[in-house]
């Protein structure tokens, strides 16, 4: 299909290329206004736009003046330990609870599966806004709102969903005979659990755990309502230096998250060769 | 046989070595006609059903906490949000006495109240002004006719200094003439009930007077045009996604696996980055003195004078999200597409279709599921947007979404803000629905 044949028409041949072309353009689209931030975060000037220094390549046009503003300012800094102290809290939080849930869920036994899969999977559906409308009104009446708890509570429930699908999915693959092996050979569940199914659920449970962090890690929209300033993370000092002043710190602050992202792909791509391999499935 | 296989997946019955003996005595008791024991003597089918209770039970408590969790920290907000949307306690806890006098009122008679009220309205405010609370309710109150709030705020300054000795009627009049007016009393006496339908009229430009429920004049329709415009907006995006992620789809699919994966980087990489990040991507893009302006500059296709408005506005937002949702289409189109077999349309061509009519007749059809998946799932998240409509959009591009933040954070209507978002909720719900009957909730799949 992807290949031209040697009988095709000139147009045939024509509309193949144009369609590359197109294809490389959407390609262009996507992945464009990601790598323009990062030779913009270089820039020595507080501009958005490339300067005639930079463009022709001059030492003098780039520098680390905006990495240097990130690792300085205060309230950059308070927010980076903001998201670093909730982040892992909350996933925690949902690995917890969400791989104990999903083995639950795909034992087979389960009464009313559909109707609590969708309660369970239900913060992944229901718009932001709405959850974060919802979580202040009830948060500011029980006492949570603008509290550490309060943000970690919230960020746990939106990331559960992520973990019981990623660990519903590796369990689909795992052989349910070796847990009745373990349990003839003498062991208990809890030793079977973390022993035997443990070990082979692992990818799905750490990729999971990537998808709660990076939803707990990213979010804002819930923050900027459940918390108070005391809880501002990295993203919403990013929301409000957007918002009012945009400075060319935030720049340098995407640069580096997008470098995160890039070493969290690779990891969630070798957990699933991984897991590929565990199950037995050749990837292709 | 079936329950055979169900005993032996149930590992809770007997060790196995019970077990072959159970089978072994099993089909001897079904050789002689009695009913088939266990290991223990009962009845096989009891003892089955009794691991059975006790493995679904185990399925329950492994699930319980997290079910008590989400419902805790994620249902009762939900919950407690649709009950705010009707809930009007204020009104009723504040006035209980001239709640109870109004009873009696007819608005229609076009007078308003006697002496009565007025004396109950004085015993309220009183205790109100004394626990500063008669500003709450004036600010309820505003909500359905500008102006009572002040209203209330001049009254409860004045209430100290009125004679209850004298007639209390004409000292509240004095105090304001408004408190002379049906209107106001209309207003009071509509709201004192504990639940009100008022937010969600509201939200739907609604209002009801003396002559009941009707549409508001069109230039103050605020909230339809926004929901039209949440809707419009997102069915364009929605659109631009499809048009943009079809070729794309088409090319990772087939492609041979080597380059698709090499290319699907492209497609993931924007998927986990930060949205934030992604958003100030394109603000830094689409500015007036940004990138993309300076290049239009440059190669003179523009000049300086005219640069484009691209941010703040429609275009601004439909361009950002449309670039921020275009991986939730091209995944879906390409799982499906991935599936479709590649001997149909060279079938189609040797049958005598031409290029045109192989794709048209013979792939798309096929794969009309991807589509379906795709647009629903970019709709969905599009008309619940926040984040970026707030940062790019301007006014021109917001959406519901930004209202509900404005209500909640702003003028305070929380009420309203509920009303909003549960209509909001509403129509995410029915469009899951549709997403459900269509791909089903369990072929959702990350990454």
């Amino acid at each position: 299909m992807s290949k031209l044949p040697p009988y095709a028409t000139p147009l045939q041949r024509g509309w193949h290329y144009a369609f590359r072309f197109i294809c490389a353009l959407i390609f262009l689209f996507l992945i464009i206004p990601i790598l323009i931030i990062i030779p913009l975060s270089f820039n020595a000037q507080p501009f958005f736009t490339f300067t005639p220094e930079m463009l022709r390549f001059e030492a003098s046009g780039y520098s680390l003046d905006h990495y240097r503003d990130f690792f300085t300012d205060s309230g950059w800094q308070n927010a980076l330990r903001n998201s670093f102290s909730i982040a892992p809290m909350a996933t925690l939080l949902s690995v917890a609870f969400g791989t104990l849930a999903a083995i639950g869920l795909s034992s087979g036994k389960m009464p009313f599966k559909g109707t609590i899969m969708a309660v369970l999977i239900s913060p992944m559906i229901v718009p932001l806004i709405i959850s974060a409308a919802g979580m202040y009104f009830f948060y500011s009446r029980i006492g949570l709102q603008g509290t550490y708890w309060g943000v970690v509570l919230a960020h746990a429930a939106l990331g559960t969903p992520f973990v019981i699908i990623t660990v519903t999915a590796t369990l689909v693959g795992f052989d349910r005979s070796l847990v009745r092996a373990a349990a003839n050979l003498g062991a208990g569940p809890v030793r079977t659990f973390f022993k035997v199914q443990m070990p082979l659920i692992l990818p799905g449970v750490v990729s999971g755990a990537l998808f709660a962090f990076i939803t707990s890690f990213d979010e804002v929209v819930v923050v900027l309502f459940v918390g108070s300033a005391g809880q501002k993370t990295l993203p919403w000092q990013m929301f409000t230096g957007l918002r009012e002043q945009i400075s060319p710190t935030i720049l340098a602050v995407a640069t580096i998250l997008v470098t995160l992202s890039v070493i969290l792909l690779t990891v969630l791509e070798l957990l699933r060769r991984r897991s590929e391999r565990l199950r037995g499935i050749t990837p292709s | 046989m079936a329950d055979r296989a169900e005993a032996r997946d149930a590992p809770v019955v007997a060790p196995i070595g019970n077990k072959q003996a159970s089978e072994a005595k099993m089909s001897d008791a079904s050789a002689n006609g009695g009913p088939v024991l266990a290991a223990d003597g009962t009845p096989l089918k009891v003892s089955l059903r009794r691991a059975e209770r006790r493995l679904r039970l185990r399925a329950f408590l492994l699930t319980a906490p997290l079910l008590g969790f989400i419902l805790l920290t994620f249902i009762a907000p939900i919950g407690d949000m649709l009950f705010r949307s009707v809930e009007n306690e204020i009104v009723a806890d504040t006035l209980p006495r001239t709640v109870e006098a109004l009873k009696d009122w007819d608005p229609a008679s076009g007078q308003a109240p006697d002496e009565p009220v007025f004396r109950a309205l004085y015993e309220d405010l009183k205790v109100a002004v004394a626990e500063k609370k008669h500003t709450q309710v004036g600010q309820r109150l505003n909500y359905e006719k500008s102006g009572i709030s002040s209203v209330f705020r001049k009254t409860g300054r004045r209430i100290k200094r009125m004679d209850p000795d004298k007639p209390l009627k004409p000292q509240f009049v004095n105090a304001d003439k408004d408190w002379g007016d049906v209107e106001t009393w209309r207003v009071i006496k509509q709201f004192s009930p504990r639940f009100t339908d008022g937010y969600f009229l509201a939200a739907l430009d609604m209002q009801r007077d003396a002559q009941g429920v009707h549409l508001r004049d069109e230039k103050d329709r605020i909230y339809l045009t926004l929901f039209w415009r949440t809707i419009s907006l997102s069915a364009v995006i929605t659109g631009m996604c499809l048009l943009l992620g079809y070729p794309v789809a088409w090319l990772l699919a087939n492609l041979p696996a080597r380059t698709s994966n090499l290319l699907m980087i492209l497609v993931l990489l924007p998927f986990w980055t930060s949205l934030l990040v992604r958003t100030s991507a394109w603000k830094v893009l689409l500015q007036q003195q940004g990138v993309i302006n300076d290049l239009l500059v440059g190669i003179g296709l523009i000049d300086d004078a005219h640069r484009l408005a691209l941010i703040n506005n429609q275009t601004g937002t439909i361009i950002a999200m449309t670039h921020i949702l275009l991986p939730f289409m091209i995944l879906p189109l390409y799982s499906v597409m991935k599936t479709v077999p590649p001997s149909y349309v060279r079938a189609a061509k040797s049958l005598g279709a031409n290029d045109w009519t192989a794709f048209w007749r013979v792939y798309f059809p096929q794969t009309i599921p991807g589509i379906g998946a795709g647009a629903i799932l970019c709709f969905i998240l599009a008309i619940g947007y926040y984040i970026t409509p707030e940062l790019v959009g301007g006014t021109s591009g917001t959406f519901i979404s930004n209202r509900i933040a404005y209500h909640i954070s702003v003028s305070l209507n929380w009420g309203l803000a509920a009303a909003l978002g549960s209509l909001l909720l509403i129509l995410v719900l029915a469009l899951y629905w549709a997403y459900d009957k269509i791909v089903g909730i369990d072929n959702v799949k990350l990454g």
